[in-house]
C-alpha cells in the first residue's frame, strides 16, 4: 500500500524531486493532506535514521525550559518525531517570556540538573556562557560519531550561526576562530518596517527611505490618519530591550557602536560622537511627533498589538511582530506590508541588529550526548521545514529553507513584501552590539537616558555624555574599561 | 526482679528526658531562627564581595566597597530619596484616607458592614494584578481615566509615561490597594474603643472636634501606629506595582530599592551590589520598625498608667 507514493517521498529525500513535484504526485495519486503529511514524517524519519545511529540513546529522558513563543508551540507540536525516532522521552516547562529568563537564571545560577537544554538568547549567553552555566558546543558539532552527516552546519545564515559564537573575552568579535559556540541559532527575527498598507494609501504617503523620510513620513500620518492613530510604533520601556530592535538597527547603519575596543582589549563608551548624537536627536524627535503617547512603557507587545488592532500606522521592530499581526483575529490582519529600511540614505543596504531564539545546552545537564540529540534534531532541516512550512516557525536561520519554494510561496501570498524584506536585509543582518558581560547592565541605562531625552528631563547631546561617562566608570569598576 | 529492672530502666530514661525537656522544646524555635539567619547572613556575606555570577573568576572579598561606591553614586542617592518618597507619601495619604473611611462607617449597620466589605475588594487584589488594571485604565488611547482626564481638561494626560506624573500614578495605585487595609484595622480600632468618655463628652456638649483631637484620635493611636508600622514596612519595600507600571522609569523616576535590587540580580547578575541594596533597605526597615515599637510600647505604658 502506498508505495508509488513512498517512493515518490523518497525520491525527494534524495534530492531527486523538488517539493512542487513532489506534492504534484502526491495529489495525483489521490492522497489526502493528512494521508500524505503522515507518509511524509515516516519517510522522513526513515531518511534521517538512514546514516546515523539515532536510538544511541533509546531510553534515556531529558527535560527541557521552554518560553512561550509560536516556535516552541511548532517545536511540541512536532515532539513525537523525536521520540520515534530516538527513543528519548522528552518532558517540558513552559513559562511566559516575563519571567522566563528570570527563570532560566534562577535554575541555572543554583547548578541545577532539571533542565537538560533551554530556550536562550544570544545575549544572554554572554553572561551564561563565562559563568561556566551552558555547554561549549562544537565538541559536538565537530564529533562526527556524535552528530548526524546529514546535520548541514554549513547551511545555518553565516550572520545568525557567529552571533552565537562568542570567546569570552570582553569586546571579542562574534564567530572568531576560537569562539565557543555557546548555542544552536533556531529562529531569528530582523529589524525592519511593517506598515499598514490601507493607512499608507488614505494619506498618499510612500514607503520611507531612511530616516529622515521615516520621521517625515511618521509624522504626516499621525497627523492626516485620524482617529487617534499614531505614526510609528516602537519600543520605549526601561530596559535592554528597547535598544536591540529598530533603534540599534538604524544607528549600526550610520556605523555607530555601542563600545570602542582598544588595542589591548579595552572598552569605552561610543555613543557620545556626533554622529550618533545627530542619530539620537532625530529618533527622540521622532517618537515626541508621532510615537505613542506612553511611549515609555511600551515593550514589543504593545508594539505589536498596536499595529494589529490599528492603533499605529507603521512599527520599525522585528519583522515577526508585523507577521503576526496579519493574521489571527487582528483587526488589521491581511492589510499589512513590510519593507526592508536603511536609516542612513548613504547605505547601500539595511543592517538590521538581531534577536536569536537559540537553544544551549546546560552545563548540569545529566546526559550531555543525550541532550544533543535532541538539540540537533530541533535545529536540524527536517524539523525546520516542518515549522515553517506548517507551523508559524516564520523566521528560520537554515539558507535551504528560506530558498523553499512552498515556504516562500506561502508567505508571499498572505505577507506581501516579507520575503524581499529578509532577502534584502539578511546579509547586513547580525548582531551589532559588543559583546561583554555588562551588557544587560548598560543597555538599560541607555534605555533609561533614551527616556529622559524624550520627555525632555535632558538634552540629547547632556544626556548621551552623561551615559558616556557612567558606562566608562562601571566598565572601570568592572575591569573591563 | 524484672519489674524492678524496667522500672529504673524508665526512670531513668525519664530523668535523661526531662533534662533534655527544654531544649527539645525549644528546637523549632532554633530551627525557624536558623531559617532565617542563613539567607540573612548569606546576604550580608555577598554584600562584602565583589560578586557577579557572569564573572565568577572575579568573585573576592572586597569588603565595603559595594557600600562605599554607593556614597559616589548619584544613582543610588536617587533610590534613596524615591524609596523614602514614596513611602512617605502613601502611608501619609492612606492614613487620612483610611482613618476617614473608618469613621464614617464607625456605627455598625448593615449598610456600613456592607459597605466596609466592598471596600475590601481591592486589597483582594494581588498588586501585580492591580498594576496591570490601572495600566489599561490609565492608557491614553482607550483608558476610562485617560477618557474622565480628558473631561476635565487634562488632554494627553500621560500618567505612569511621564516623569512629572509618574510617581502619582503608582501612589493612585498603592492608595486604591492598601488603603482598605489602614481602614479595617482602625475600623476594628475604632468599634473596640470604651464608650464611657465619648458618652460623658456627648452629655457635656463637648464640641466634635474636641472629641476627635481629644479623645479619639489619642484611644486609637496605638492602633494608628500599628497600621503606620505595617504599612510602612510595606511601602518601603514596593516592588509589584512599581515594576509591572514602569521598570522603575520612565528614566530613573521610579528606581526604588526592590526595583533597582531586582534588576542588578536578574538582569546584570550583580549579587554584591544587589545584596548590599537589600541589607541597606534592611537596615532602613529595621530602624523605622524600631522607633515605631518604642513609641507603640511607650504609648500602651502610658495608657497602662505606669508612665
Amino acid at each position: 500500500m502506498y508505495d508509488k507514493e513512498k517512493d515518490l517521498i523518497g525520491a525527494f529525500l534524495r534530492g531527486e524531486v523538488d517539493r512542487r513535484g513532489l506534492l504534484k504526485g502526491l495529489g495525483a495519486a489521490g492522497l489526502t493532506a493528512g494521508t500524505a503529511g503522515t507518509l511524509f514524517n515516516m519517510m522522513s524519519t526513515q531518511a534521517l535514521a538512514a546514516d546515523f545511529d539515532w536510538k544511541a540513546h533509546s531510553g534515556k529522558s531529558l527535560k527541557l525550559l521552554l518560553n512561550k513563543h509560536p516556535y516552541a508551540d511548532a517545536m511540541i507540536a512536532n515532539l513525537q518525531a523525536f521520540k520515534d525516532l530516538t527513543g528519548i522521552e522528552v518532558t517540558y516547562d513552559v513559562f511566559p517570556e516575563d519571567v522566563y529568563f528570570d527563570k532560566v537564571t534562577a535554575a541555572l545560577s543554583s547548578g541545577s540538573s532539571e533542565y537538560d537544554a533551554f530556550m536562550t538568547g544570544a545575549y544572554m549567553t554572554w553572561t551564561y556562557g563565562p559563568a561556566g552555566w551552558i555547554t561549549d558546543l562544537n565538541e559536538w558539532i565537530n564529533d562526527p560519531s556524535k552528530t548526524n552527516p546529514q546535520y548541514g552546519w554549513d547551511d545555518f545564515l553565516p550572520g545568525v550561526k557567529a552571533s552565537c559564537a562568542w570567546n569570552g573575552q570582553p569586546g571579542g568579535a562574534l564567530g572568531s576562530e576560537d569562539a565557543k559556540q555557546w548555542c544552536l541559532p533556531w529562529g531569528y527575527e530582523q529589524n525592519n518596517l511593517s506598515y499598514n498598507q490601507e493607512m499608507f494609501e488614505k494619506v498618499g504617503a510612500s514607503v520611507p527611505k531612511n530616516l529622515d523620510e521615516l520621521v517625515a513620513t511618521a509624522a504626516k500620518l499621525t497627523k492626516d490618519v485620524g482617529g487617534g492613530v499614531y505614526g510609528i510604533g516602537v519600543r520605549g520601556s526601561r530596559s535592554w530591550a528597547t535598544i536591540h530592535p529598530g533603534f540599534l538597527s538604524g544607528y549600526a547603519n550610520f556605523g555607530q557602536k555601542d563600545l570602542n575596543v582598544s588595542e589591548d582589549g579595552k572598552l569605552s563608551a561610543a555613543m557620545n560622537t556626533a554622529e550618533s548624537k545627530a542619530f539620537h536627536a532625530k529618533w527622540v524627535q521622532m517618537i515626541q511627533e508621532s510615537g505613542p503617547k506612553d511611549w515609555s512603557t511600551y515593550t514589543w507587545y504593545q508594539v505589536g498589538t498596536d499595529l494589529g488592532a490599528g492603533a499605529s500606522a507603521m512599527i520599525y521592530d522585528a519583522d515577526i511582530l508585523g507577521y503576526f499581526m496579519n493574521g489571527g483575529d487582528n483587526k488589521m490582519a491581511g492589510k499589512l506590508a513590510y519593507a526592508p529600511f536603511a536609516a542612513n540614505p548613504e547605505a547601500t543596504a539595511p543592517t538590521p541588529n538581531i534577536w536569536i531564539w537559540s537553544l544551549a545546552m546546560s552545563n548540569f545537564a545529566k546526559d550531555k550526548d543525550a541532550t544533543w540529540y535532541f538539540l540537533q534534531w530541533a535545529s536540524g532541516l527536517e524539523h525546520a521545514i516542518f515549522g515553517a512550512t506548517k507551523m508559524d516557525f516564520v523566521n528560520p536561520v537554515r539558507a535551504s529553507v528560506w530558498k523553499d519554494e512552498i515556504f516562500r510561496e506561502r508567505l508571499n501570498k498572505s505577507y506581501p513584501g516579507y520575503v524581499e524584506m529578509h532577502d534584502v536585509s539578511a546579509p547586513g543582518a547580525k548582531i551589532h552590539f559588543t559583546p561583554q558581560p555588562l551588557f544587560f547592565d548598560l543597555t538599560t541605562e541607555w534605555a533609561a537616558t533614551l527616556q529622559k531625552m524624550v520627555a525632555k528631563e535632558v538634552p540629547v547631546d547632556e544626556g548621551l555624555d552623561r551615559l558616556a561617562e557612567s558606562i566608562n566608570r562601571q566598565l572601570a569598576e568592572a575591569g573591563l574599561g | 526482679m524484672a519489674s524492678v529492672t524496667h522500672s529504673g530502666a524508665r526512670s531513668g530514661r525519664f530523668r535523661i528526658s526531662r533534662r533534655a525537656l527544654p531544649y527539645v522544646l525549644s528546637l523549632p524555635a532554633l530551627l525557624v531562627c536558623i531559617g532565617i539567619l542563613i539567607p540573612f547572613f548569606t546576604a550580608v556575606v555577598y554584600s562584602f564581595q565583589r560578586y557577579r555570577l557572569s564573572q565568577p573568576w572575579a568573585r573576592q572579598f572586597n569588603w565595603g566597597e559595594n557600600y562605599l561606591n554607593f556614597f559616589t553614586d548619584p544613582g543610588f542617592w536617587n533610590t534613596l530619596k524615591i524609596s523614602l518618597l514614596y513611602a512617605g507619601v502613601t502611608v501619609t495619604l492612606e492614613l487620612l484616607l483610611g482613618l476617614g473611611i473608618a469613621l464614617l462607617l464607625q456605627r455598625r449597620s448593615t449598610v456600613n458592614n456592607f459597605i466596609s466589605i466592598m471596600l475590601l475588594l481591592p486589597l483582594m487584589t494581588a498588586p501585580a494584578l492591580a498594576a496591570l488594571m490601572w495600566k489599561l485604565m490609565t492608557n491614553p488611547g482607550f483608558g476610562i481615566l485617560s477618557y474622565l482626564a480628558s473631561l476635565v481638561g487634562l488632554e494627553n494626560f500621560r500618567w505612569a509615561s511621564s516623569p512629572d506624573t509618574a510617581l502619582l500614578t503608582v501612589v493612585l495605585v498603592d492608595i486604591w490597594v492598601y488603603t482598605p487595609f489602614i481602614m479595617i484595622l482602625l475600623l476594628a480600632g475604632l468599634r473596640s474603643l470604651p464608650t464611657q468618655p465619648f458618652e460623658a463628652a456627648a452629655l457635656d456638649g463637648v464640641p466634635r472636634s474636641f472629641v476627635f483631637f481629644r479623645i479619639t484620635l489619642p484611644m486609637l493611636t496605638p492602633y494608628i501606629l500599628t497600621a503606620t508600622l505595617f504599612r510602612l514596612l510595606d511601602s518601603i519595600q514596593q516592588f509589584d506595582i512599581i515594576y509591572a507600571m514602569t521598570q522603575g522609569g520612565p528614566g530613573d523616576t521610579l528606581t526604588v530599592f526592590q526595583v533597582e535590587a531586582y534588576l542588578n540580580f536578574f538582569q546584570s547578575t550583580n549579587v554584591g551590589r544587589s545584596a548590599a541594596l537589600l541589607i541597606i533597605l534592611w537596615a532602613i526597615t529595621y530602624t523605622l520598625s524600631n522607633v515605631f515599637i518604642k513609641n507603640w510600647l511607650r504609648l500602651r505604658e502610658r495608657a497602662r498608667g505606669e508612665a
